[in-house]
């Protein structure tokens, strides 16, 4: 069962994602400080930064959870917000069902326990299907399967482990079979053959037509598959380019990365400018 | 036993009881449908907070009455509970929404001002609180054909929302930021299920009482999940075991002289208890073994390369372990 949008390109060639001089105010503190992205069809690229570089908030204003105090994003070619006072986040014509998100946090558990099957089933509803379709068990199945839980269909989603949950969300981002797939995080905490296996399937995915925009901590096993990357450093965009090399040994196999939230000692990402190297967790 | 039949039979043709046990099935149905979301969205006690606002609602309803000489004086209790506590859980949720206040002290301030309001307004209307105790206590005995027709147009309603809606409710309850991120109408879902709620607790009203309406819509969604770890059959269960404690419980009351309120919680939190305390005896362990061993693959399948190596690879960090 192929999981992913179809092969050939939307008609129009309008990028996955443009964002155009992002601003993001949080309170008092301003966040984002005139971002530009642009991501085309096709391309993996990833979003780079240390702890508290913006790479969150960016992600979570361009798929709408946050609002932009200034600047456009459009999605898919469709403004995220409605052309004219449209103040909440999410309204305008972005076509939601070709864009999956795969927030940072595992969040398995409501007050409620629910099955694997029933989360990842929730990522088929958008906002032009408010109702299950017909055969969503066998869609949540298949997706599950394409992130190798399919035998965890039925086990509750608390009760699996963290990397566990973690695929469970992935799951839940693919079963739309979006053209366009936002991660933030998707390996934090995830052990090293989770990731080859989490890369094996992006690779995979990305080969029929996928475009990925993932935040990373460090490359590491979806190195390969990066087109481009483009880092953050107190809200603004440092390096948008090719993949900068990481420091030595840093991201090679058998590196014992014990805790990836830890402030890294060194820059990370091989760029030898900026006063504070790895230790950005102001803003 | 014939005399058993014979006792039932008589309940079943009473008009009165007929009536009741109308009326109790349909909140013990709904009521769990609804709490399902709130204990999901852990807002547990968001029943309480919004009985505690109907109570002003009834008085206000009365104090109108009153001024408009309608006869009998509380005709208008129940549409005026309708209606504040419809108003009363928008505001939780715009509270709760704009962050300022936690949903915890908007409840709190809720559940004083309600209760304050209600004995306050009910003096005005030349009432005592006495008049108050049937509300609070619940009065299914005396549900008239009116009150019929409005749990029934309301029960309907309810079930309507919190089952039609269930995919995106449940969405919008397990993970908010993911549904705002597939551009559901998060802010719609989350009112409505405020509105569902406060019509609940406008219907149990009559059946437990505005004191016992949250253990109504709580309490069989803990036996759910007791014994259950889907979303989907909690929810079945929970109705289940409301509709039922509630037609049990005031059957009690039918031959015993109990509050028939207090008796359908009493009979719940014992369900509970029993299932509570049973479950580790009858459990099924779940095998622990992997159904699906992890095998590496021998020929060159790009898909299932996902599921070869990180099948059954448990790798407990820290924060996710929380829930």
């Amino acid at each position: 069962m192929t999981l992913t949008a179809s092969q050939a390109p939307t008609t129009t060639a309008a990028p996955a994602v443009e964002a155009r001089n992002v601003h993001v105010r949080l309170g008092a503190s301003h966040i984002l400080r005139g971002v530009d992205l642009r991501v085309e069809r096709g391309e993996v690229v990833a979003l780079l930064g240390a702890n508290g570089s913006g790479k969150s908030t960016l992600v979570r204003t361009l798929v709408g959870v946050l609002p932009a105090s200034e600047g456009d994003v459009r999605l898919l070619g469709s403004p995220l917000r409605a052309p004219r006072g449209g103040r909440r986040a999410g309204a305008g014509q972005v076509a939601w069902d070709k864009i999956g998100y795969v927030p940072q946090r595992v969040s398995a558990g409501g007050g409620v326990p629910s099955t694997a099957e029933e989360v990842v089933a929730s990522g088929l509803l958008h906002a032009h299907r408010l109702w299950l379709p017909r055969g969503w068990r066998d869609v949540a199945r298949a997706a599950l399967d394409l992130v190798g839980l399919a035998d965890r269909a039925d086990h509750p989603t608390h009760l699996l482990s963290g990397g566990q949950q973690q695929r469970v969300l992935i799951a839940r981002a693919l079963v739309r079979k979006p053209e366009l797939l936002v991660l933030d995080e998707p390996v934090a905490g995830v052990d090293r053959p989770s990731q080859e296996a989490f890369a094996a399937t992006m690779s995979s995915l990305v080969a029929e037509g996928l475009t990925v925009l993932v935040v990373l901590h460090e490359l590491g096993e979806l190195a390969p598959l990066v087109t481009r990357a483009v880092v953050l450093r107190h809200g603004r965009v440092v390096h948008d380019g090719a993949p900068p090399r990481p420091h030595g040994a840093h991201d090679a196999v058998g590196h014992d990365h014990v805790h990836p939230h830890e402030p890294a000692p060194t820059d990370d990402h091989g760029l030898a400018d900026g006063p504070f190297p790895g230790r950005e967790a102001r803003s | 036993m014939s005399t058993i039949l014979a006792e039932l039979g008589f309940m079943l043709t009473d008009p009165f009881m007929q009536r009741a046990l109308l009326a109790a099935l349909l909140v013990g149905v709904s009521a769990p449908v609804v709490g399902t979301y709130l204990v999901q969205r852990r807002l547990s006690l968001l029943g309480d907070g919004i009985g505690h606002v109907a109570l002003t609602g009834v008085a206000l309803g009365w104090l109108v009455g009153a001024g408009l000489g309608l006869v009998p004086d509380d005709v208008l209790a129940v549409p005026g509970a309708v209606v504040t506590a419809v108003v009363g859980s928008v505001l939780i949720e715009v509270v709760r929404r704009r962050g300022r206040t936690s949903g915890d002290l908007a409840l709190a301030i809720m559940f004083y001002g309600g209760i304050a309001g209600g004995v306050l307004l009910i003096g005005l209307a030349g009432g005592s609180s006495g008049n108050l105790m049937s509300y609070l206590f619940g009065s299914i005995s005396t549900v008239s054909d009116t009150d019929l027709v409005l749990t029934v147009v309301l029960c309907a309603l309810i079930l309507l929302v919190g089952l039609g809606l269930r995919a995106a409710l449940f969405s919008v309850s397990h993970d908010e930021e993911f549904a705002v991120a597939s551009g559901l109408p998060a802010w719609a879902l989350n009112m409505a299920v405020a509105v569902v709620a406060a019509l609940t607790v406008t219907v149990a009203m009559r059946v437990v009482g505005l004191l016992l309406v949250s253990a109504l819509m709580i309490v069989p969604v803990a036996i759910g999940q007791v014994v259950t770890h889907s979303f989907r059959r909690t929810m079945l269960v929970a109705s289940v075991v409301g509709m039922t404690v509630c037609l049990v419980g005031l059957g009690i009351t039918y031959w015993n002289d109990l509050s028939p309120g207090a008796t359908i919680v009493v009979l719940a939190i014992g369900v509970y208890v029993v299932v509570a305390l049973g479950r580790p005896l009858v459990a099924r362990r779940r095998p622990t073994g992997d159904p699906h061993p992890d095998i590496p693959d021998d020929v060159e399948l790009a898909r299932t390369a996902s599921g070869v190596r990180g099948g059954a690879r448990p790798n407990g960090t820290d924060e996710e372990c929380v829930a």
